[in-house]
């Protein structure tokens, strides 16, 4: 205990939380608003990184399991008008069976297809979405009558506290005996299994968790934004951003990832005015940070401390 | 366990493709034993380790721990029941400290207990202080010795209290003071009363310590009993050494005296803590045919790798007076210095004849044609086989298909990288008298690395020996002849023994 009291990763964690809690104060409903949505965006990020710098797969399609969640939530809203709580719950359910119908046959295959497998499922869930328009609103998206909260600072607070609990759950799991175990099967996993650990269980159970956290934020998103859709939602370019956001802060870290998708979602946001050339900065800078800092920006700074 | 038998392989039988790779084998290792498992590399050693580990599934054959038979049981389940094993090569968690990545070694496999008990602790650093890592538990893996690394991974074995130890190679890369140290874990295994199965490829290393030895060749018991019975066993030394040995010094000129065409100079080379070359100099005459022999590990793929220009040296390495050292790999080759790897690296899905043409793409159509049946007429079989996938051809086929495209080159200079690696010997033969050919009508400069001695004598005008990263002999194929046995078999340390 003491040990974790002169931390000083913690410290920092604890005043950044400190200011961040106090913005409304100052900024403005527009920057508000782009923070929370930031904030969303971190927790997909965090749980995409749990499963490729922990367990050492690739998934590249976090909206499936994101856009699960969200549409399971925003139908049951919209048609049975069931509660906020009931319908993320419900939502979080069906991103963990989607997940596991995903994964189990997909974990089974080696090299790069489970990646492949994810990127598929992506696309497929896209076009259901499309195709029962009726039920899903199709490209268009769909509203939902209840919402978390009108006011911006209110969203805020309901937006970074959920970022909170969120990181504290994936970094404590991280740096458990489970967060270990994972490291062992994502780089090595013959030898994890030589050592007795069931690799296709820990996998499946970090995407599981995986899973559980994206549906949940989705779900969530949906309230904050008051619709869903395709775009925002499931779309490849958005599962893009969440990898680079997680790339960017630093894989491996958890809370790197939070970072990089807070500063990926500002960065649209203030780089707005460029218009067009407004992604193709974001993008080159997202470029040059994994060019030069590989370790991502947290990644970078902990490792030069290690080093020496 | 009635009979004491700890560990019961019977039938033993591996396929890949058409080739063998373990047959028919079987042997048994009581609790309190260290059977040696020795054999040139390519012998099959290795895979027997996969299968009884569960990493390799066998076509046939039983493996039996305690009387219970786990043919066919994941690795991790076989791990649970009381088989370790220690890889030659492993991937430690690099962020975490070494006590960590012993405490993983004694985590249950379980999903929910996402904090290690009390005693984790405790046992993880007894262990570490008994296998002599106390003084560096809380680095991290990138800042210890090599030595070190591999005594993490002893480590991580003990703290599986496996019943059954398997060993690859524990001391590989080791420097003599560790040897000594490892050796004593290793005992300390067996007077813990577990059977322990230890590969080497050095009957000599391993003399010492091992209570019996069994010998494999080409997946097939050659010899069992003492390391006394196995080393004199007509068969071993025939494997190790090769049968009649015949070398054939070149009528005529010798090469010596000219301008070397490459010349090595204390080429260094370390894979981060490893070191796999040290101060090694060599020079091949322009026409000359080297051989370097050294058994597996000792460097050979590496020196050849440094010349290449695949892998980062220090010391100078010239080529035709010039230095190699800034030169990307692709240059090298265009240069003339054209490397046969002992991976071959075909392209799988391709023709012979497309392999080939690869090979001389940089030529004019005339010189192409002319150099392809050139080739057909070097190998034959390459000729009756244009049309098939490089995959589909037989072992010896695609080295043959290998050492042709890089003939396709025109290299002033061809390396060859353990040409014979796995091949029967029928086919031996036929690469022989490609090479003796090879020897006698072109003006053909050759650097050869082979452990099988048999092979690399008759092509040799002269030989060096690489043993742990030096060169410690060099001399003619008949100065070779008379020195060898004291050069393999002889060991300073046995000899203190006895």
């Amino acid at each position: 205990m003491r040990r974790l009291l002169r931390s000083r990763p913690l410290w920092i964690a604890l005043v950044v939380i400190g200011v961040a809690s106090v913005l409304p104060v100052w900024l403005s409903a527009y920057v508000l608003g782009v923070l929370t949505a930031g904030y969303y965006f971190g927790v997909f990020s965090m749980a995409w990184d749990l499963l490729f710098g922990f367990a050492g797969e690739v998934n590249f399609g976090p909206t499936f399991l994101i856009g699960l969640g969200a549409y399971t939530a925003a139908i049951l809203n919209s048609r049975f008008g069931l509660a906020i709580p009931l319908c993320v719950i419900a939502g979080v359910t069906v991103a963990l069976i989607g997940g596991l119908l995903l994964a189990l046959p997909a974990l089974r295959l080696r090299g790069p297809y489970f990646g492949l497998v994810t990127l598929v499922a992506v696309l497929l869930l896209q076009n259901a979405v499309v195709i029962f328009a009726g039920v899903t609103g199709g490209e268009i998206g769909m509203t939902v009558p209840d919402v978390l909260s009108l006011s911006a600072a209110t969203n805020y607070w309901y937006g970074l506290i959920f970022l909170v609990i969120c990181a504290i759950i994936l970094f404590g799991l991280s740096r458990s005996s489970m967060g270990l175990i994972l490291q062992a099967s994502g780089q090595d996993p013959i030898e994890a299994q030589a050592l007795g650990f069931n690799v296709t269980k820990h996998k499946l159970m970090a995407f599981s968790i995986s899973a559980v956290f994206s549906g949940m934020a989705g779900a969530m998103l949906v309230f904050y934004m008051g619709a869903a859709s395709v775009g925002t939602l499931i779309d490849i370019s958005i599962g893009v951003q969440i990898i680079i956001a997680a790339v960017l802060g630093g894989r491996r870290s958890i809370l790197g990832a939070a970072l990089g998708a807070v500063f990926l979602i500002a960065a649209g946001e203030v780089l707005r005015p460029l218009g067009q050339l407004n992604t193709f900065v974001v993008s080159a800078l997202a470029l040059a940070v994994i060019l030069f800092f590989p370790d991502g920006l947290l990644g970078h700074t902990l490792r030069r401390r290690e080093a020496k | 366990m009635s009979n004491g038998l700890r560990l019961e392989v019977s039938g033993l039988t591996k396929r890949f493709g058409g080739l063998a790779a373990v047959k028919e084998l079987g042997f048994a290792v009581r609790a309190g034993e260290i059977l040696g498992l020795i054999g040139p590399n390519g012998s099959g050693k290795s895979t027997v380790m996969k299968l009884i580990m569960g990493i390799e599934r066998a076509n046939t054959g039983q493996v039996k721990l305690d009387g219970v038979d786990i043919s066919g049981w994941p690795s991790h389940r076989i791990a649970r029941a009381g088989v370790g094993i220690v890889f030659q090569h492993s991937r430690p968690l690099g962020r975490q400290t070494v006590l960590e990545n012993i405490k993983l070694a004694l985590l249950p496999d379980s999903l929910w207990r996402l904090v290690a008990d009390a005693g984790v602790d405790r046992k993880a650093r007894s262990i570490a202080e008994q296998v002599g890592l106390g003084a560096v538990l809380d680095r991290k893996p990138s800042g210890l010795a090599f030595g070190d690394l591999r005594r993490m991974e002893m480590a991580k074995a003990i703290a599986r209290d496996p019943k059954v130890v398997l060993l690859d190679e524990p001391f590989a890369g080791l420097t003599s003071a560790e040897v000594e140290a490892f050796s004593t874990l290793i005992r300390g295994f067996r007077d813990a009363g577990r059977a322990v199965l230890l590969v080497d490829h050095k009957v000599k290393s391993v003399a010492a310590l091992v209570d019996r030895v069994l010998a494999m060749y080409l997946g097939e018991n050659i010899a069992e009993g003492t390391t006394e019975k196995v080393m004199s066993s007509e068969r071993v030394r025939q494997v190790y050494l090769g049968g009649k040995i015949e070398s054939m010094d070149r009528a005529g000129e010798t090469a010596r005296g000219q301008a070397p065409l490459l010349e090595v100079e204390k080429a260094t080379v370390h894979y981060g803590k490893a070191q796999a070359l040290e101060a090694v100099s060599l020079q091949v005459c322009e026409g000359e045919f080297v051989s370097l022999v050294g058994l597996n590990g000792a460097g050979k793929t590496t020196l050849f790798n440094a010349i290449s220009g695949l892998v980062p040296y220090a010391g100078t390495i010239q080529f035709r007076g010039r230095s190699l050292q800034r030169m990307t790999a692709g240059a090298i080759a265009r240069g003339g210095v054209v490397q046969c790897p002992e991976t071959r690296e075909l392209f799988g899905d391709m023709t012979v004849q497309e392999n080939l043409d690869l090979g001389g793409h940089h030529l004019p159509a005339a010189t192409r044609a002319r150099q392809l049946a050139w080739l057909y007429e070097l190998f034959p079989v390459l000729g009756s086989r244009q049309t098939q996938t490089a995959r589909t051809l037989s072992g010896g086929e695609q080295q043959m298909l290998a050492i042709a495209r890089a003939l396709m080159m025109r290299p002033a200079l061809l390396i060859l990288d353990e040409p014979t690696l796995g091949l029967a010997p029928v086919i031996l033969n036929q690469l022989s008298e490609a090479l003796q050919q090879l020897r006698q009508t072109r003006e053909m400069t050759v650097l050869l690395g082979e452990q099988n001695v048999t092979f690399a004598l008759p092509h040799a005008d002269r030989i060096y020996v690489l043993e742990h990263a030096h060169i410690v002999w060099e001399g003619s194929p008949s100065r070779f002849v008379e020195e060898m046995g004291t050069i393999y078999f002889d060991d300073p340390v046995t000899l203190r023994r006895s």
